[in-house]
């Protein structure tokens, strides 16, 4: 259970990294965006629609393509998977929630409950930004850590932090 | 006497102290955070190091001492022991490490560090055999298990860059990632370019969390600088998101 709320923990900030980086850059290519610094623009969005600035709130709900499940897997678990929802976690693009399926101590999948939707934007961010953090959550979970060492943060920045996630494992 | 490690007595406990929040892992006989046990007796310490060291309380010795309402004698002799500390780090840093960081009073940079290294001694006094103590990210490691502490990636946070492993050991990293640019270079008074976060390994977190802000501060000269320094091993990973290690930095590679 400490790796799972870990992850979640994980997976979260760096939700909300992305998109307040978005939020800065607005026209970059969210494909390069999720692959990290110095990972070119290998871009599979198109520069003219990600450069489009629909108006925010617009309250757009459709479902978004993507390679990872939307919606709870609760129900549609087979036996031995358990269903572990995250916080919804609030981001200056709206409220993100995840949920992670563990089997036997690891995560085995990872869906997405509650996303940004209100712009195209954000859809993009949906679908490459997720999987590209839900699969480095499957790796961080073996990482097996004790503490985790980093640039200093402050008493409101240590909530999301990875080490807030290892000090609710007793 | 030893307390297993892997074993279910431990115990976690975050303290908001000191502006940040220092994270302990104790046995669990080690007590309650307001008891009178291992685990309160670092925990009392953490509270008056920052009532008797922080720049932001007007009563603090360091805000006194600071604009010299108060001299060095009336004030706690940590003080003292503190600006001692400071002065060689800064001789030995060729002045990367300051005690006037913005022009006023201010040992934070050592005192944070120290402070979770006393802590971590505390504990070890008062029976536990088995602590780690992390202070807002500068980590202390106390026993002879094999302790794992990752170190954040300033490129992609909520990710590791890697982890290093050790016993008895210090983990400091300087960055920009999660307060912004708050290291300055003191000779041009901007925050250093090139480099994301730099981490320094060393026996004790005093010197070592220095030494890592001291070195961030000087940038592209850390490299060379470290490579000097007896008993601390560096790693560090630059804006561009390139790395690079001191030569005896692979022993501590998880």
């Amino acid at each position: 259970m400490r790796r799972v709320i870990l992850a979640v923990t994980g997976t979260i900030a760096g939700l909300v990294a992305l998109l307040s980086f978005k939020s800065h850059v607005p026209s970059s290519p969210v494909a390069a965006t999720a692959g990290g610094p110095g990972s070119g623009s290998s871009s599979a969005s198109s520069p003219s629609s990600a450069s489009t600035s629909p108006p925010r709130g617009g309250g757009q709900t459709e479902a978004v393509p993507g390679a990872f499940p939307q919606g709870s897997l609760a129900g549609t678990l087979p036996a031995g998977e358990t269903a572990v929802n995250g916080k919804v976690a609030s981001t200056s693009y709206g409220p993100v929630q995840i949920q992670l399926i563990e089997r036997s101590g690891k995560i085995v999948k990872v869906a997405v409950l509650v996303q940004p939707l209100n712009t195209l934007n954000d859809i993009q961010i949906g679908k490459f930004a997720f999987p590209k953090l839900i699969s480095e959550t499957l790796t961080a979970q073996d990482a097996k850590i004790d503490a985790v060492s980093g640039a200093t943060y402050t008493s409101a920045g240590y909530v999301q932090s990875l080490q807030s996630a290892l000090d609710k494992q007793h | 006497m030893n307390d297993s490690g892997a074993g279910p007595a431990r115990r976690k406990h975050a303290e908001h102290v000191m502006g940040t929040v220092v994270s302990f892992d104790v046995p669990a006989r080690a007590g309650e955070p307001r008891g009178d046990g291992p685990l309160g007796r670092a925990v009392r310490w953490l509270h008056w190091v920052d009532a008797t060291f922080s720049p932001y309380r007007d009563d603090s010795d360091v805000s006194q001492f600071g604009r010299g309402a108060r001299p060095l004698a009336q004030c706690a002799p940590e003080l003292a022991e503190v600006l001692e500390a400071c002065a060689a780090i800064s001789a030995r840093s060729g002045g990367y490490f300051t005690t006037t960081p913005g022009g006023s009073f201010d040992p934070s940079g050592y005192v944070k560090g120290w402070a979770i290294e006393r802590a971590a001694a505390i504990l070890t006094a008062a029976g536990s055999a088995e602590h780690s103590v992390n202070g807002g990210g500068d980590v202390q490691c106390t026993g002879e298990r094999v302790w794992r502490v990752g170190i954040a990636d300033p490129l992609r946070p909520g990710r590791l860059a890697l982890v290093v492993t050790g016993q008895d050991f210090a983990v400091a990293t300087s960055g920009v990632a999660e307060r912004g640019a708050h290291i300055i270079d003191p000779y041009t008074g901007q925050p250093p370019a090139g480099l994301a976060s730099l981490t320094v390994v060393g026996a004790r977190l005093a010197e070592t969390d220095a030494y890592a802000t001291a070195a961030f501060a000087m940038g592209s000269g850390a490299r060379d600088w470290l490579e000097g320094l007896d008993g601390f091993e560096a790693f560090a990973i630059t804006a561009a998101g390139a790395t690079w290690q001191t030569s005896g930095f692979a022993r501590y590679a998880g």
